[in-house]
């Protein structure tokens, strides 16, 4: 060893004490990969487990709800992000637009992921799909076929229970009115939808589906997996007997087709162990992977030929919207902003 | 202007003050870094964020902002100055249990107790429920019952786990009071009463300010409970503008104006109360005296302080209870360990670091008077009013801008690249912390400075000590409880911070909050309980100590025995 390289060597022992000493080092070594989440870490794991089992690849995981795009923009080339994980096709396209993100150009990607689930230029693609659908009571709705326009009719006033307006889930949703129907139709919809409330749009979905049980309302809506995490849910049984009161409906199935949303993964620009990222992204898309999403997470799999899980199977299959998902992202800032224009978030009444 | 800048150096030097001038000086431009970066954010356009936000809910949701800070306000005054009172001046059964007991409300996450009181009081939940089965109910056309979703509902949820903050320092402020004027003021034919309200409560008004700036802040910048009740305030406000409509610029410049909103509010009440001195000036200290209650008023008083417990701690924890026990075994998995392990080291850190920085900027203001080290003190504490998120992303800025220089240089000079020291590392969580909580040591201590007398900072110059003889050997002595209330609160505040944790923290990496948050996320809120409940029995043993402080802590209480 050279004076040169024991002298770096040293200074490099020094940092990494230092780093080491404030505890908690940046993982840059080989055989890692860093991932960045707005997903649970509790609903990745399973697949990162195999991941790690298959490829001898080591998982590092940060999950934080809001704000990782902008702390990978923060960190620049030093960031230790490698790849981004979202649950929302808007957090998937402003991570495009925020330039943290780098084209990933694989056949086995594009193979594994229609093209109607990731970019053309390959910066994002996505990996499970989620509906959003109608839960509702089966005391109390006769009817077994919805549309999301039929929401808005007065003969539902004072039924519908729905989460906050400004959630991502829901302006996806809106921002497919839009798409679908205009600006103003949308904006008509939305403010027949906010008369027919029952109370003030807040909690989660799964609270709304509560609220069709205890009998506040006889329409929920929510994602199609909740229904599955309900249902199966052993540490709270009382969510067993939510799922038992309501039946599963896909709004426009007939027609236009259900709200989908997806969620997806990202390509981060600087990422330190790229290959182990791309390695990574090809292993969600592989079958073995999206069997586990499709069992343990009750969503569905964007590959094609991907069973889905009996609870899923059981609620019957439906016509996806097939409109571009692009579209949802960009008309979302409008939709947000009808939100806020029909004051959708106080509640009916109001 | 050079000649009077270099002559008021002078005037600091001589005085020997010129080291703390700049010492807070150095510590203000730090602490206030994160809002600079926020506030350069915020110099972007914003598109059409403005025009829109005016024409359509900013005007209402200002209005909801204010109604909770008043609400919250009053509440956490009255709730925190009067159990403190009781507590200090009477005796009554199970007196000593409740002076620490009213401080563990404190370790509630608001998030936490808003979900449990939506849990109880909703439509579905268990309150109502009982009352549709006993009176035969059928829906809600039947009966009217409180809305829980709304800004009343916030109000009780916020108020009742922040009231602490008014407590810890009113209880320090009460404990160090002038016998000599109270019995003055029994002298002059006040009653009890009329003392608290004339006397003692006047007496007490830099610390009760600052308790209920501390808990008016912490209302603003939160956003758990309020996306729980569905409360539409401005913080909601940012996270939308930001995250729904990207607009991060929209969002920076929402929270300035936000903050411009609460500096003048500090700003208004430190000027009103500006020529008044509250320390007392006599140097002869007796026990204070106690009065014994009647069975009556002694029973009205038990249930004074048993009320907020209830409402803020006992109540929600019922809803949470049963599940953590029958989850115990599972709770407490190795995850759990280390994650309280990582609390308890950040809070510490945090806690130790805030209190000396905050002890700096306290005692250089006291030292030198310096209108300059004042306004910018005042701008760094206000940092505690910016929601969690952004607060951490403007953290974040200068750190990492560092952290590159320093990566760039050492590559071009050493060919070695050192990555993200600081951001990278869970030292940032400990920069954030101290930067998000150093307005409640700065003002907690500077509340304490200003009951104790200028005289003895004058005798103690007069004997020849320097200002930091003085400072270590007077001050430090009679402060110890002050101290130790801000390091408490510091520390449990870190505790429980949740929303700059999860964003900055390192790989693999959990703290009991963001441990309680995840599975919270999930609607896991049983399984979130154990770790609920483990903020608040680890935030516990401090709270213990803090008590004994804070009660033994009486000047010249060590003479009377």
């Amino acid at each position: 060893m050279d004076s040169l390289t024991a002298r770096r060597a040293g200074r490099y022992a020094a940092l990494t004490l230092l780093t080491s000493v404030t505890f908690g080092s940046v993982a840059q070594a080989a055989g890692e990969v860093n991932i960045y989440s707005y997903r649970q870490p509790y609903l990745i794991a399973p697949l990162l487990k195999d991941f790690t089992a298959k490829t001898g690849i080591k998982a590092n995981v940060i999950y934080a709800k809001k704000g990782l795009i902008e702390r990978i923009a923060v960190e620049g080339r030093n960031s230790p992000a490698d790849v981004l994980l979202t649950v929302d096709i808007g957090r998937l396209t402003g991570a495009v637009s925020k330039g943290i993100s780098q084209p990933v150009n694989s056949a086995t990607l594009n193979n594994n992921i229609p093209a109607a689930y990731r970019d053309p230029s390959g910066h994002w693609f996505g990996l499970t799909a989620r509906a959003r659908v109608v839960y509702a009571s089966k005391a109390r709705v006769a009817q077994n076929a919805i549309t999301y326009e039929e929401l808005a009719d007065p003969k539902w006033k004072g039924k519908i229970c729905i989460r906050s307006g400004q959630h991502a889930y829901n302006v996806a949703l809106i921002a497919s009115m839009i798409a679908h129907h205009g600006e103003q139709k949308a904006q008509h919809w939305l403010e027949g939808l906010k008369a027919n409330l029952a109370q003030k749009p807040a909690g989660s979905d799964r609270a709304q589906v509560k609220g069709v049980f205890s009998g506040v309302c006889d329409i929920a809506i929510g994602n199609s997996y909740y229904m599955a995490k309900m249902q199966t849910n052993d540490k709270n049984p009382e969510q067993k007997q939510w799922a038992n009161a309501v039946k599963l409906l896909f709004p426009n199935s007939e027609g236009r087709g259900v709200h989908i949303n997806i969620s997806g993964i990202v390509l981060a620009k600087y990422a330190p162990n790229k290959a182990n990222g791309i390695a990574l992204m090809e292993y969600l898309s592989s079958a073995a992977a999206q069997k586990i999403y499709a069992q343990v997470n009750h969503e569905y799999p964007v590959r094609k030929g991907v069973a889905w899980s009996a609870r899923v199977k059981s609620w019957g299959t439906f016509k996806p919207d097939p409109l571009a998902l692009e579209m949802i992202a960009r008309l979302r800032k409008k939709a947000s902003e009808l939100v806020d224009k029909v004051r959708f978030n106080d509640g009916p009444g109001s | 202007m050079r000649s009077s800048l270099r002559l008021g150096i002078e005037r600091l030097r001589s005085a020997g003050n010129l080291g703390w001038s700049v010492a807070a000086l150095i510590i203000a431009f730090l602490a206030a870094a994160p809002l600079v970066a926020v506030a350069l954010i915020g110099m972007q356009s914003s598109g059409d964020t403005w025009p829109h936000l005016i024409s359509t809910v900013l005007p209402s949701s200002a209005l909801t902002t204010l109604e909770l800070m008043l609400g919250v306000g009053v509440t956490t005054l009255v709730t925190g100055a009067g159990t403190a009172w009781l507590v200090t001046m009477f005796r009554f059964p199970g007196r000593s249990l409740f002076a620490w007991l009213l401080l563990v409300p404190l370790a509630m996450p608001t998030y936490i107790i808003a979900f449990c009181y939506l849990d109880l009081f909703d439509y579905s939940g268990a309150v109502q429920s009982a009352l549709r089965g006993i009176f035969g109910w059928q829906s809600a056309a039947d009966y009217s019952f409180p809305e829980i979703r709304s800004v009343g509902g916030g109000i009780v949820v916020m108020s009742f786990v922040l009231y602490p903050y008014v407590y810890v320092t009113a209880r320090v402020s009460f404990v160090h009071q002038s016998v000599a004027a109270l019995e003055v003021s029994r002298t002059l034919g006040r009653t009890a009463w009329g003392t608290f309200w004339s006397v003692a409560l006047p007496l007490a008004r830099p610390a009760l300010a600052a308790g209920v700036t501390l808990a008016l802040m912490e209302t603003i910048n939160d956003i758990g409970a309020v996306e729980f009740l569905g409360i539409d305030t401005l913080t909601v406000n940012i996270y939308t503008t930001w995250l729904e409509r990207s607009s991060l610029p929209g969002a920076a410049q929402i929270s300035c104006i936000m903050l411009l909103f609460v500096f003048l509010l500090i700003s208004i009440e430190r000027a009103a109360r500006r020529r008044q001195r509250f320390h007392h000036t006599t140097g002869t200290y007796t026990a204070l005296p106690e009065q014994k209650l009647g069975p009556a008023a002694a029973t009205l008083a038990m249930i004074a302080c048993a009320l907020p417990i209830v409402i803020g701690f006992i109540l929600p924890m019922s809803v949470l209870f049963d599940s953590a026990f029958a989850n115990l075994a599972e709770g407490l998995k190795p995850d759990f360990w280390r994650a309280a392990g990582h609390s308890l080291m950040l809070a510490l850190a945090a806690a130790s670091l805030a209190v000396a920085l905050g002890l700096v900027l306290a005692y250089a203001i006291r030292a030198t008077r310096s209108k300059l080290i004042h306004a910018a003190t005042a701008l760094a504490s206000v940092g505690y009013a910016v929601p969690g998120t952004v607060l951490a992303i403007g953290v974040l800025i200068p750190l990492a801008g560092f952290d590159n220089s320093l990566d760039a240089m050492m590559r071009s000079v050493f060919g070695i690249s050192t990555g993200l020291l600081l951001s990278g590392s869970a030292a940032v969580l400990v920069i954030a912390y101290t930067v998000r909580f150093l307005a409640i040591s700065f003002g907690t201590i500077d509340a304490g400075f200003k009951k104790t007398s200028v005289n003895l900072d004058g005798a103690a110059r007069t004997m020849g000590a320097t200002v930091t003889q003085t400072l270590l050997r007077v001050h430090l002595p009679i402060m110890t409880p002050v101290l130790g209330a801000a390091g408490l609160l510091v520390f449990v505040d870190s505790m429980k911070e949740l929303p700059a944790t999860l964003l900055l923290r390192p790989f693999n990496f959990d703290t009991l909050a963001t441990h309680v948050y995840t599975l919270a996320s999930l609607d896991l809120f049983e399984d979130a309980a154990m770790a609920a409940l483990a903020i608040v029995v680890i935030g516990l043993a401090p709270v213990l100590l803090m008590h004994r402080a804070i009660t033994t802590g009486r000047p010249g209480a060590r003479f009377m025995r």
